[in-house]
């Protein structure tokens, strides 16, 4: 698997303005988090995005290998110079993580995709031309 | 011993059969005599129980069930032990009273054998045999009032459970846990689970877990309750507490507990004032410890 090209049946990543949306599954192996990490860092740099947005409400599990992955991307791509906001946590993986002492130090958190948005700058247009730019993932 | 017991369980059949209402009689006359029921039955009902049993207990002799497994594996005496004293802890009887009430049938059944024979081997392990018997129910019927009580308890600590932590919505985006009592695992587990559902269900921004009524906060409480504040960071929600008494404060203090990365208060009122103000701004960053890169 070449890296930097997309994954096969990965999730894609989308760029809204200067903030990439993007979204993970819950059949996450250690391989495609790998590609997905490699994928979204060199995003980060050939789009300059300033804001990423990882979804993260399909989770239904979330292991101390993913908490590392998500605190690395976070520190990865502060490094890049944008700023990871991990969105839209189950209350049970939110349990299970406090559980296993896995605090995500240092990683964002939003209660969905569209507060996510917020706190990266996106701002609704007071009248929303046709779409209202609300995401459908909640 | 496996012949004589035989005859002897046969003997003892065979007065029950022959004497049924006799023994039953006796033992309603034997239960009103002691006075200690406990309860009002009257002896329409005691009459009942008695042939119920006596009934059982003949059913029970004439299988080939062992006597010491009697009570344990016959299954229809021991639903009627159950039944009877299951019928009277309902009625408020005492567990005392109600086996010492099963144990005075032995001497029911003993005056009826004692008709039945002269001799006083055979009436010696007749009275073995019926001792074994009843004394097997009689500590059956104490331990199905143990766990009828057991089962009462259970239940009541479920439902405090969940009366207990009730998550309210006290603003737009805002919500509130009063918590009363003390805080041990199992509890909260419980305020976490229905405050994580409850701030997706709601889209909260601020959660306040309010301890006024927490009567003490030790080194476990501190921990349970940076467990919740980190389980409503993770979820993308902020975390209040509220309601720190000066003597609480006093104790986090001096145990060197340290919730400086929480936000807390004093009252309610103060809390709610910082979460109004949290959510009026535009943007809501999660303010997370800073984590070195």
């Amino acid at each position: 698997m070449s890296t930097p090209h997309p994954r096969d049946g990965g999730v894609p990543i989308l760029r809204l303005g200067d903030v990439l949306v993007t979204g993970l599954l819950n059949e996450l192996d250690d391989k495609s988090a790998m590609a997905f990490t490699d994928e979204l860092t060199e995003r980060i740099v050939s789009d300059a995005a300033r804001g990423v947005l990882i979804d993260i409400s399909r989770l239904e599990l979330v292991d101390s290998f993913v908490a590392r992955m998500l605190m690395e991307l976070t520190t990865m791509s502060r490094l890049l110079g944008a700023r990871v906001i991990v969105a839209g946590m189950r209350p049970a993986v939110a349990i299970t993580l406090v559980e296993l002492g896995l605090q995500l130090t240092g990683v964002e958190t939003a209660l969905n995709a569209e507060a996510g948005l917020v706190a990266l700058g996106w701002q609704r247009m007071p009248q929303p031309p046709g779409e209202a730019p609300r995401d459908s993932l909640r | 011993m496996s012949t004589s017991e035989t005859t002897v369980r046969d003997r003892l059949l065979d007065a029950l059969r022959e004497r049924e209402q006799e023994i039953a009689d006796r033992w309603v006359r034997l239960q009103l005599e002691q006075s200690t029921l406990g309860v009002d039955l009257g002896e329409y009902e005691l009459r009942e129980e008695a042939d119920l049993l006596i009934a059982a207990l003949g059913a029970g002799l004439a299988s080939d069930v062992p006597v010491r497994q009697l009570v344990a594996s016959q299954h229809e005496l021991r639903r009627t032990v159950i039944e009877l004293s299951l019928r009277r802890a309902r009625a408020g009887a005492t567990p005392t009273a109600t086996s010492l009430a099963v144990l005075s049938l032995k001497e029911a059944l003993l005056e009826a054998v004692q008709h039945t024979t002269a001799d006083s081997r055979e009436l010696f392990d007749a009275a073995v045999l019926v001792n074994r018997l009843l004394d097997a129910a009689g500590a059956l019927s104490f331990e199905t009032y143990v766990e009828g009580r057991e089962e009462i308890i259970q239940r009541q600590s479920n439902q405090l459970m969940e009366l207990s932590t009730p998550v309210v919505r006290l603003w737009h985006h805002v919500l509130a846990v009063p918590l009363i009592g003390t805080l041990d695992t199992a509890r909260t587990q419980v305020v976490m689970e229905n405050l994580l559902q409850a701030i997706q269900d709601n889209e909260a921004r601020v959660a306040i877990i309010d301890i006024t009524g927490v009567p003490a906060v030790d080194t476990a409480v501190a921990q349970h309750l940076m467990h919740t504040v980190n389980a409503v960071r993770l979820m993308g929600a902020d975390c209040v507490i509220s309601g720190i008494r000066p003597p609480i404060a006093q104790t986090i203090a001096q145990l060197g507990i340290d919730l400086s990365t929480i936000l807390t208060h004093s009252t309610l009122a103060d809390a709610l004032t910082a979460a109004v103000r949290l959510t009026d701004q535009p943007s809501v960053p999660t303010p997370h410890a800073p984590a070195g890169p």
